[in-house]
């Protein structure tokens, strides 16, 4: 009957994969931003500390196997539903850590609930292991590739149904695996039917109120849902995230950012459209006439209109449909527009097309539905008119929310990229918002200067215009210079609609600060030192984060510099606290629990069962076991974070990524042993030439990487998918071995220690996914990867366990 | 029962009653008297940051309005301990009542005299509306979150700010019965400045409007309409941050 173990093991690895990757989705809807270093760095926590369960309770459990592993299965299946639902009603509200030290606790009881599931998963998984050892690679495999079915079907699902029905899915697909446990469990009766009634009480007795989100009601649409008579007209949930359109009939949205003081003009009807509860675009209600659309010419946004003539047009991210709406009403040639969304293609197209005037089906427009960088990689088209919106949106770059959110849109080579994609005269426009003390603007103009600098330009400041009001700025970068009658149309298009310009070719200070007053001229101050020679110097000594976002560090809204930390916490209670990124707090927050939570979990309970061998150099086993937990996580964190570029989608990546790395590492896990025969007839050693193929993979991986993604994107995501798991293949496949190798050599030479092998292994994969993301946040994934091979080598010097005698008694785990 | 065991129980409770009265009057009038120096504290914070950043903007009249509105009466039961920090804190349907420091500064750029009719945008809990009114003449207050136009309507009522006038709608089109006002104060994030709010501004007047989210405004928007009805607008800072390139 142990053979129901199986089919067990398979469900259980799944459901924990499917689980983790649904966290991921579900704290995107209810908190602000992926928290995906905290599921990983949780999920694994749940796996550390059943490590170190098993270790303690092996006797009582190896004896009542089936009954432990279906019993743990069904605390799974139970934990899954219980702590979703409790996990939600926890009051974090991440906007007030900046003021509220205790929402660090609550931050901390959303971590240690979410951990609960792993655990039982896990437990199942290590009771397998551990009682089934004559089936150790059939378990292996079933794990492994339960675990990669668990990813794909989540993913898969969450395009059908929503995020409350896969979780039921996956509880029920638990507690098949603990009904299938009971089988070889000689109480099968009783635990059967316990389990029958819980299923049939999961199904039909948790009611569906107690699944539905419970979004902080400090995101802008729980905000928007407080007004007056709004009303949600569509929803639409998938993988890439919950779509909700809102109507205000009574307080109307008008949103308008941009629009000058001077303008007669009041927008008209507008529905909101909120990704996540999030962030908000809005489709404008349009009939044809551009009459309607004639505030849009009193934007900050239709600026190169005064100095293009029909220009062919390119909308990257159009969203709702705003900028393709301008570019249309004023007079663009043709527009192609870009939106990765299908649904909100679909929405503007069809549900609400009455409404938007059928905005995208007009004979000038051409949709493509189409991540914005992959669109640009491959397309052979030169435009007039690039035009970008949303860079330092209000929600993203004043509270810090997007400071941890990888965006490959605004990085320096995206920039190149579209600026390679200008007809001679051509001008990328970008528009967004702008905060004081200057970041987000100075930032992006400093890019733009790089960009120029990088094609040969040497003098960026006679092909760069910026403009303002009190809140949006537009950045004009031009294929060619702008000449004396295009600055003369924009100062006109300024004194018209009382901007201000921030910069544009012969431009004195006294003119930059005129109609919306700063203290002093930062904006333009700043785009003269960025524009001129001594830009870098500029950038070094500014009080924020404003260099380059990079392909490698895809950060644009992180601004906080450790320098400033100081003087920023001191001056949030005078108004300053806008300048706290909490974002980053919440990263260093779950870094200090993760540490903590790893040592009480983990450590302090292994510290009961100390190591009976005194012989072997312990403390080389433990820095190597923890070494190699810290290396494994770092470059696989880097790589989730690489990965998004190609794959187009946090989740996406997370589930490559994280499938790939446990197939491949699983293979070459189970290859180890023929690597030792191999290595012998090289008279090496296995973990040298394991770390060797690590190293020599992943330097190949820093060169060859950026332009393989640059020819590739243009694949379809199938081929994209493929063509990623191939490329993690031979790395994953090379870091497998260092563990069970390490773990062959223990059990040879201190067998009791083997607890602690996994303890601390455990231990530095907990804290290393959030550490991971603070160092690339800093330092960009190739110092990630680079410190990641740095550890390597140096675990690989820590393994030779066997070759120097330990002084008995000195060393200690 | 006897009639003098009767009179007993009419005793005792009505002994109980006076008691327990006395008992809450001393109980309110301590936990008033804690509040009054804890607000003197919060005012003391408020003027030394202001005068830490060099900030002159924060007059004495404002500072004296922030010392006399009870500000522990505008925020929920559970928020009262932190009710005098200078900090922004949740008061339900995903709003907050603002830092006091905000406050005052808004205040201060609102500039109000006594004679003056001050229009607010965003009710809120009433805090707001409170300081203005113990500085000009009228508030008109315009709130879209129904529970709280009419919690705060209550409030300010109770604590007999006569000289408030609140209603539930539409903040775009201002409240044009009582206009032009000599200032205009709104509470809630905008992504452009109505045209109504501006035609309603009295030449001379004074418009604020914060940038940021909840829990940290960012900058201030102040629009001065000049008596020739030229409109001025300066971004403002909430925190004094200068020199913004510093040594490296």
């Amino acid at each position: 009957m142990l053979r129901a173990i199986f089919p067990a093991t398979f469900l259980i690895s799944a459901c924990a994969l499917g689980y983790e990757i649904l966290l991921m989705r579900v704290l995107s809807i209810v908190q602000w931003q992926h928290f995906a270093y905290m599921i990983i760095s949780l999920a694994l926590l749940g796996y550390g500390a059943s490590g170190t369960f098993i270790a303690l309770a092996r006797p009582w459990l190896e004896k009542h196997f089936a009954t432990a592993f279906s019993l743990c299965a069904m605390s799974a299946s139970l934990s899954m539903m219980l702590c979703f639902i409790v996990g939600q009603r926890v009051p974090f509200n991440a906007p007030e850590v900046v003021w509220d030290p205790q929402q660090f606790l609550y931050l901390a009881a959303i971590y240690l609930i979410f951990i609960v599931p792993f655990f039982f998963a896990a437990t199942c998984i290590g009771l397998a292991f551990s009682c089934l050892r004559s089936e150790i690679n059939r378990i292996y495999f079933l794990d492994l590739v339960g675990a990669a079915a668990g990813a794909a079907l989540v993913v898969a699902g969450m395009f059908v149904v929503s995020p409350q029905t896969a979780l039921r899915l996956l509880t029920f697909a638990a507690m098949l695996a603990a009904i299938a446990a009971s089988l070889a469990s000689p109480q099968r009766l009783q635990l059967v039917t316990v389990q029958l009634l819980a299923m049939i009480a999961m199904v039909f007795a948790v009611p569906s109120g107690w699944l539905e989100f419970q979004p902080s009601p400090y995101k802008p649409l729980s905000q928007t849902m407080q007004i007056v008579d709004t009303r949600v007209v569509d929803r639409r949930s998938s993988t890439l995230g919950q779509l909700t359109v809102v109507e205000s009939p009574t307080v109307p949205f008008r949103h308008a950012p941009g629009l000058s003081l001077n303008s007669p003009y009041t927008p008209p009807d507008q529905l909101a459209l909120f990704t996540d509860g999030g962030t908000m675009s809005t489709l404008t209600r349009f009939d044809g006439d551009c009459a309607s659309a004639a505030w849009l010419g009193d934007t900050v946004a239709a600026i190169p209109f005064e100095v293009l003539e029909a220009p062919r047009t390119l909308v990257l991210g159009a969203g709702g449909g705003t900028d393709v709406l301008l570019a249309l009403c004023q007079g663009a040639a043709s527009i192609d527009v870009v939106e990765a969304d299908a649904r909100v293609i679909d929405l503007v197209s069809r549900r609400f097309g009455e409404f938007t005037g059928h905005l995208y089906e007009h004979s000038r427009v051409r949709v493509h539905t189409a991540e914005s960088r992959s669109f640009v990689a491959r397309s052979q088209t030169r435009y007039d008119l690039i035009q970008l919106s949303g860079f330092g949106t209000p929600a993203s770059v004043g509270s810090g929310t997007g400071a941890l959110n990888e965006n490959y849109i605004y990085t320096l080579e995206a920039l190149q990229e579209y600026l390679s994609h200008l007809a001679p005269g051509g001008i990328l426009a970008v528009t967004g918002s702008i905060n004081l003390p200057p970041r987000a603007s100075l930032k992006l103009l400093g890019m733009a200067a790089e960009a120029l600098r990088r094609s040969g330009v040497d003098d960026p400041g006679q092909r760069v215009v910026m403009i303002r009001n009190w809140n949006t700025a537009t950045l004009m970068v031009r294929n060619g210079n702008f000449s004396v009658s295009d600055i003369e149309s924009i100062r006109t298009f300024l004194r018209q609609r009382s901007f201000d310009a921030v910069w544009h070719p012969g431009i004195q200070r006294s003119d930059a600060n005129r109609y919306n007053r700063l203290d002093e001229p930062w904006l333009h101050d700043g785009a003269r030192a960025l524009l001129g020679n001594g830009a870098g110097d500029f950038i070094k000594r500014y009080k924020f984060h404003i260099g380059p976002a990079t392909d490698d560090s895809p950060y644009f809204s992180h601004f906080f510099q450790w320098r400033a930390f100081d003087e920023v916490m001191s001056l949030r209670a005078r108004g300053g606290a806008g300048l706290v990124e909490w974002g980053y707090l919440i990263l260093l927050g779950t870094l200090v629990q993760a540490l903590v939570a790893g040592a009480v979990l983990i450590l302090l309970p292994l510290s009961m069962q100390r190591p009976t061998e005194t012989g072997g150099h312990r403390r080389q086993m433990g820095s190597y076991f923890f070494l190699l937990g810290l290396a494994f996580m770092f470059i696989e964190i880097a790589f989730i974070q690489k990965f998004i570029l190609f794959l187009g989608h946090p989740v996406f990546a997370v589930a490559v990524v994280l499938s790939g790395f446990l197939v491949f590492a699983g293979i070459g896990s189970a290859c180890a042993r023929r690597m030792v025969q191999f290595a012998t007839t090289l008279g090496r050693s296995p973990v040298d030439l394991a770390v060797a193929g690590i190293v020599i993979v992943t330097v190949l991986y820093l060169f060859a990487l950026p332009r393989l993604f640059d020819q590739l994107m243009v694949l379809s995501p199938l081929a994209t998918v493929v063509v990623s798991l191939l490329l993690i293949a031979p790395l994953a496949f090379f870091m497998g071995m260092p563990l069970p190798l390490g773990l062959a050599q223990t059990a040879r030479l201190a067998p009791s220690f083997i607890p602690w092998a996994w303890g601390l292994n455990g231990f530095a994969s907990v804290t290393s996914a959030a550490l991971a993301t603070l160092l690339a946040i800093e330092l960009g994934f190739t110092v990630v990867i680079l410190l990641a091979l740095a550890l390597y080598v140096a675990a690989a010097l820590c393994s030779r366990f066997d070759t120097q005698p330990s002084p008995q008694g000195t060393d200690s785990a | 029962m006897s009639y003098s065991a009767a009179k007993f129980a009419i005793w005792l409770c009505a002994t109980l009653g006076v008691l327990t009265l006395v008992c809450t009057a001393v109980s309110a009038q301590e936990n008033d008297g804690r509040y009054q120096d804890r607000r003197a504290a919060m005012v003391d914070v408020v003027r030394d940051y202001a005068t830490m950043s060099g900030d002159t903007r924060i007059g004495e009249r404002v500072l004296a309005a922030l010392a006399k509105v009870p500000r522990h009466e505008f925020v929920p039961d559970d928020q009262r301990r932190h009710a005098y920090d200078n900090r922004p804190l949740p008061i339900g349907h995903g709003q907050t009542i603002s830092q006091p420091y905000i406050v005052a500064l808004m205040t201060q750029l609102a500039a109000p005299d006594a004679g003056d009719v001050v229009l607010e945008i965003g009710t809120g809990s009433g805090y707001q509306a409170a300081i203005l009114a113990e500085l000009v003449d009228a508030v008109y207050s315009i709130e879209i979150v129904e529970p709280l136009a009419d919690s705060a309507a209550a409030l300010l009522d109770r604590l007999g700010y006569d000289n408030v006038a609140t209603r539930l709608g539409d903040g775009y089109f201002g409240w044009v019965e009582n206009a032009p006002y000599d200032a205009i104060v709104v509470t809630a994030a905008a992504s452009h400045v109505p045209r109504p709010l501006i035609e309603q501004l009295r030449p001379g007047g004074r418009m604020v409007i914060p940038v940021g989210d909840r829990f940290m405004t960012q900058q201030l928007l102040l629009i001065e309409k000049t008596a020739d009805e030229e409109l001025i607008t300066r971004q403002i800072a909430a925190v004094r941050f200068v020199p913004l390139t510093g040594e490296r």
